[in-house]
C-alpha cells in the first residue's frame, strides 16, 4: 500500500488532497465534512478585513457543459469570505484543534499595505493554522478594489506583499497565483524573491460562461447584468498544468515547492500534476461536482497507480515528467513518426478519413479494393496525430516511430537515429545566433 | 353443440388502454440528448448507406445534440416524408442500426429509430413556419393512385415541385398500410393521420378517396386527364392457403384482423380463446401480438419452414415471444378443422427439408383453435391496372426510377417488383419516382 502523506514546507498531511479555498470551506460545518470524508487538508476560504464583502444574491456560479451535462467548466463570481473575520477564526482554531492531522492553511486577501497584512498576520497565528496562502488571483470583483489578481498581475507587488508576510509571521507563506497574465514565470520569480515558501496555482481564469440568447444578456446576470467570473474546473487543467511546468522547469524557480490547482477531478490529474513538481494538489470544482466522498476514490486511485508502477511514495515520482518539458527548439526534427491504424479493432467510423482530407495532410485512404478499408498513406503522413486524438476507439490508432536505417516515405531520407534541432537547421535564418 | 370460444371483451376495460399503448415510448429531451452524443458522426455514415431513403443520420442526430430539433426534422424529411412513420416501423435492427459501427465494439448500436422519432414528432409538435415551400405551379397534372406509403411519398414530391397532384385510395381514409395494415401499438396516438395532415399541408394535393382502380377509374382513363400516373397501389390480393377453406366465423385474413383493430375500439374486436396464426412475417407477428393483447389465451404462429425463413425480422420474432406468442416452425397447414360450421382448429404436417425441397415428415398434428389468421403474403392484383403493364414475378416491373413499360406511367412500392416489402423501401419508391416525373415533365432534373 503506497504512502499518500505529504510534508508540504513541513505541513504534513495524510494524503495530497486538499480543497482549494472556495466555497467548500468557507464554514466550520463544511471544513469538519471534509477532514470527516477523508480530505488531507484545506485552504480556508479567503479571509479579509472587516467588515466583511457582501456577495451577490442571484446566481453566483454557471457552467459549461457536455452534452451529457457533465461539467467540463465552472465559473463563479463569488468573492471572498462574507462572514466577520473573529467568526470565521474561532472556527479555524475549532476545526484545526480538533483534525491535528490534516493540513489546515488560511488564505488571505487584505489591501496592499504592511499594517493590514501584519495586523491579519498576527490574528491568524494565534489560531494555530499550518500556513497561510496569499490570494493575489482572485479576478473578479475584489480585483476592482486593488486586491487579488491586480497584486498578482504585478511582480513588484507580489514581491512586496510576500516580504511583509514573511516579515510578519513565521508561517510558511504559499503565494497563490493568477493564470490572468501573460507569463507565469515572473510573478512566480517575484514570490521567490520576496520569500515565498512556495507558489500555488492557478486560480481561476477570467471568462465569461456564456449569451442568453432569449434575454440577449451574458449569463449569468443578476438583475438583468453579469460580470466576467473565474473560470475553473477540467477544462482548464491543460493550462494549469503548462504553468506549473514552466515554474518547475525555470531555472530562477526550480525546486520552489508547488502546490498544483486547476481541474484536477480524478487520481490521474492529481497524479499528473506531482509528476510535473507539485507536492501537494489542490481541489475545488470535483467536489463541488460530486460532494466531499471523491477524495476517496482519488486516494483509492492515486494508491493502485503507485502500487502498480512501484512508487513507496510521492517523493518517488514527484517531478519526473519535468525534464520532459523543454522549449519547441529543443525537439528532435530528425524523428519521425506514421500513423498506424489496427484494422482488427477499427470499427469503421471513418472520422480519421475525414479530418485527415479536410483539415490536415490527406493521408488516411478510405477504401482498399473498392471497399470501405482506412488506412494510411506514409507518404503524406507527417504524424500529426490528429488521427490519434479524435479516433473513437482507445488504442485503434497509434503512432509509430520509424526506427534507424528506415525511409520516411513522405520524404524520401533515411532515418540516422541521431538528433537534430531548428536551431542547427538550414532552414533557420537565426542558426548561427542560435550556435 | 358449443359455439367457438370467440369474442370481443376479453380484457378489463381499463386494460385495453394499456396493451395497445404505444409499443416504445418516446424519448424525452434528457433521454435523446444523451443518445444523440453517442453517435460518432461517421464519415460517409454506414447507417446513411444502410437507410433506403438514405437519411443523413448523422446530420440529424448532431442536430438534436445541439439541440436544433428543426434542422434534425429538416434533414430527415427531405430525405423521407414519411421519416415519422419509418422511424416508428422500420426494421431498424436489419437497415440503420444494424450498420451502426457502434456495434463493433458494444453490440449497442444508436438508438437511431427512436432519435428519429424524436426529431420528427418534436417538430410537428412545434412546427413553425413550413420547411418546405410549394415551387411555382407548373400546370402538369399527376394521378397518384394508392395513398399509401409510396403515394403519400410521390405525391409530396411532385406537389413540392409544383405539381398538381390528385391522390386517389380506394379506402375511406388515407395512409394505406399507415392506416390500415399497422398494428396499432405501432402507431398510437393517431400517428398516421398527423403525419398526413403535414404531408398535405405543402399543398397542391387533391384526395380522392372511396376510388377504387378498375372499378371507379381506369389506368387509359387517368392517362387522358394527367400528363403522368403513379401506381402505388400495394397488393390487394391475400394468398391462399392452398386447402379448403370453408367459409367459418374465426378463419380470416390477419389484414382485416390488423385493420379492423385500427379502425375500431380493441374493445369490440374478436378474437378467439385459442388462436392460430400462419405465416412468418411482420403482419403474422402484429396478428398473433394484438391476438395476445386482446386476451387470447393461446396464440401460435405456425411457420411452415425453419426459424431462418422467417421474414419476421429477430427483433419482432422476439417482440412476439415476449408477449406470450409460441412460434412454431416447421409445419404447413393440412386442413381447416371444423364442426357442424364452427371452427375448431388447423391441422399441420411437420416439414423438413430434403435436398433443399420442403417435405413432409409424416408426422400429423392438430391445433386447436377458435380462431385461424392468415398471413402468408399478399399479391399484386395485375386486372386492376390493366393487363398493358408489363409485370416481373407477378409485380410491376419497372426500371430504378419507377418507369413502366408503359409511357407517362410509373409505379412504387409494394406493388413493385424487387424489393423487400418495407415501408421505408416504398417511399423511397415514390421519392425517386416524382423525381424522375419532374424531370420527364419538364425536362428538368431537380432533387
Amino acid at each position: 500500500m503506497a504512502d499518500l502523506s505529504t510534508d508540504f514546507l513541513g505541513i504534513k498531511s495524510p494524503n495530497p488532497f486538499w480543497l482549494a479555498s472556495a466555497p467548500p470551506t468557507d464554514k466550520e460545518v463544511n471544513v469538519r465534512r471534509a477532514f470527516e470524508a477523508g480530505w488531507g487538508g484545506v485552504v480556508w476560504k479567503t479571509l479579509g478585513e472587516d467588515p466583511p464583502v457582501v456577495n451577490v444574491n442571484g446566481p453566483r456560479y454557471a457552467t459549461l457543459w457536455s452534452q451529457d451535462r457533465r461539467v467540463i467548466g465552472f465559473n463563479n463570481i463569488e468573492l471572498i469570505s462574507d462572514r466577520p473575520l473573529q467568526v470565521n477564526l474561532d472556527e479555524i482554531k475549532r476545526v484545526k484543534r480538533d483534525f491535528p492531522d490534516r493540513a489546515m492553511i488560511v488564505s488571505l486577501m487584505v489591501p496592499v499595505n504592511e499594517a493590514s497584512w501584519k495586523a491579519i498576520l498576527e490574528r491568524v497565528a494565534d489560531t494555530g493554522a499550518d500556513g497561510v496562502e496569499l490570494n493575489f488571483g482572485c479576478p473578479h470583483g475584489m480585483s476592482e478594489r486593488g486586491m487579488g489578481s491586480a497584486v498578482g498581475q504585478v511582480p513588484e507587488y507580489i514581491q512586496q506583499v510576500t516580504e511583509w508576510c514573511k516579515k510578519h509571521t513565521k508561517m510558511p507563506v504559499i503565494v497563490k497565483l493568477t493564470p490572468n497574465i501573460t507569463d507565469v514565470r515572473f510573478p512566480a520569480r517575484a514570490a521567490k524573491a520576496g520569500g515565498a515558501d512556495a507558489v500555488s496555482l492557478i486560480n481561476t481564469i477570467n471568462s465569461v460562461m456564456g449569451v442568453d440568447l432569449d434575454r440577449m444578456t451574458m449569463s449569468p446576470v443578476t438583475d438583468g447584468w453579469g460580470s466576467h467570473g473565474g473560470y475553473c474546473g477540467p477544462a482548464v487543467k491543460p493550462i494549469a498544468l503548462n504553468m506549473v511546468a514552466e515554474i518547475a522547469r525555470d531555472p530562477a524557480t526550480a525546486g520552489l515547492p508547488l502546490s498544483g490547482i486547476g481541474g484536477v477531478s480524478t487520481w490521474r490529474d492529481a497524479a499528473e500534476f506531482i509528476a510535473m513538481g507539485c507536492g501537494t494538489v489542490q481541489v475545488c470544482t470535483a467536489a463541488m461536482v460530486y460532494g466531499f466522498k471523491i477524495v476517496q476514490d482519488m486516494c483509492s486511485g492515486l494508491s493502485n497507480f503507485m502500487d502498480e508502477k512501484g512508487y513507496a511514495n510521492l517523493k518517488a515520482f514527484q517531478g519526473m515528467a519535468v525534464p520532459t518539458v523543454k522549449n519547441w527548439n529543443q525537439l528532435n526534427l530528425k524523428h519521425v513518426e506514421k500513423a498506424v491504424i489496427d484494422q482488427g479493432t477499427c470499427i469503421q467510423c471513418g472520422r480519421c478519413h475525414v479530418v485527415c482530407e479536410d483539415t490536415s495532410h490527406q493521408a488516411i485512404w478510405a477504401t482498399k479494393d473498392g471497399k470501405r478499408h482506412f488506412h494510411v498513406n506514409e507518404a503524406e503522413c507527417v504524424g500529426c496525430n490528429l488521427c490519434v486524438s479524435i479516433c473513437p476507439v482507445p488504442g485503434t490508432i497509434s503512432m509509430r516511430a520509424l526506427q534507424a536505417g528506415e525511409t520516411d516515405a513522405r520524404t524520401g531520407r533515411v532515418i540516422d537515429g541521431s538528433y537534430a534541432n531548428w536551431t542547427t537547421h538550414p532552414n533557420n535564418p537565426m542558426r548561427a545566433a542560435c550556435g | 353443440m358449443d359455439p367457438a370460444d370467440l369474442k370481443s371483451g376479453r380484457l378489463a376495460p381499463a386494460d385495453y388502454a394499456n396493451h395497445f399503448a404505444d409499443a416504445h415510448p418516446p424519448l424525452n429531451r434528457t433521454q435523446a440528448l444523451i443518445e444523440a452524443e453517442r453517435c460518432y458522426y461517421c464519415y460517409d455514415a454506414p447507417c446513411q448507406t444502410a437507410c433506403p431513403t438514405g437519411i443523413d443520420i448523422p446530420a440529424f442526430i448532431q442536430r438534436i445534440a445541439q439541440d436544433n430539433v428543426r434542422g434534425a426534422a429538416d434533414a430527415i424529411l427531405t430525405a423521407n416524408p414519411l421519416g415519422g412513420m419509418c422511424a416508428r416501423v422500420c426494421p431498424t435492427e436489419v437497415l440503420c442500426e444494424q450498420a451502426c459501427v457502434r456495434n463493433t465494439n458494444e453490440s449497442k448500436p444508436v438508438e437511431i429509430g427512436l432519435l428519429q422519432r424524436f426529431a420528427v414528432e418534436g417538430y410537428f409538435a412545434k412546427p413553425g413556419k413550413p420547411l418546405f415551400e410549394r415551387a411555382a405551379p407548373t400546370g402538369k397534372r399527376v394521378a397518384v393512385v394508392g395513398a399509401g406509403p409510396a403515394g403519400l411519398a410521390a405525391a409530396h414530391g411532385l406537389a413540392r415541385r409544383g405539381h398538381e397532384v390528385t391522390l386517389f385510395d380506394a379506402a375511406p381514409k388515407l395512409g394505406g398500410l399507415n392506416e390500415y395494415g399497422l398494428a396499432t401499438y405501432k402507431v398510437a396516438g393517431g400517428f398516421a393521420q398527423r403525419e398526413i395532415d403535414w404531408l398535405l399541408s405543402i399543398g397542391g394535393i387533391t384526395p380522392k378517396l372511396n376510388t377504387r382502380l378498375g372499378r371507379d377509374i381506369t389506368l387509359d382513363g387517368l392517362l387522358a386527364a394527367h400528363d403522368a400516373v403513379f401506381l402505388g397501389q400495394g397488393l390487394q390480393g391475400v394468398n391462399a392457403l392452398g386447402i379448403a377453406e370453408p367459409e367459418l366465423p374465426g378463419l380470416r385474413d390477419a389484414v382485416d384482423f390488423i385493420a379492423e383493430l385500427r379502425q375500431s375500439a380493441p374493445e369490440i374486436v374478436a378474437v378467439g380463446r385459442r388462436v392460430v396464426v400462419i405465416g412468418g412475417g411482420m403482419t403474422a407477428v402484429d396478428a398473433a401480438v394484438q391476438s395476445k393483447l386482446l386476451g387470447a389465451e393461446q396464440v401460435t404462429m405456425v411457420y411452415r419452414r425453419g426459424p431462418d425463413g422467417l421474414s419476421a425480422s429477430l427483433h419482432e420474432q422476439q417482440w412476439a415471444q415476449t408477449h406470450g406468442v409460441t412460434i412454431r416452425c416447421w409445419a404447413r397447414p393440412l386442413a381447416v378443422e371444423a364442426e357442424g360450421g364452427v371452427l375448431r382448429g388447423m391441422r399441420f404436417a411437420a416439414t423438413r427439408l430434403e435436398g433443399g425441397q420442403l417435405v413432409d415428415t409424416g408426422e400429423q398434428f392438430t391445433l386447436e383453435a377458435d380462431m385461424v389468421l392468415r398471413a402468408i403474403g399478399q399479391t399484386y392484383r395485375a386486372e386492376a391496372a390493366g393487363s398493358g403493364l408489363a409485370l416481373e414475378g407477378g409485380r410491376l416491373k419497372t426500371d430504378a426510377d419507377g418507369a413502366t413499360n408503359l409511357s407517362r406511367v410509373w409505379a412504387g412500392g409494394d406493388c413493385r417488383a424487387g424489393g423487400r416489402d418495407l415501408t421505408v423501401e416504398a417511399v423511397e419508391h415514390g421519392k425517386r419516382a416524382a423525381a424522375s416525373i419532374h424531370q420527364a415533365l419538364t425536362g428538368v432534373a431537380h432533387g
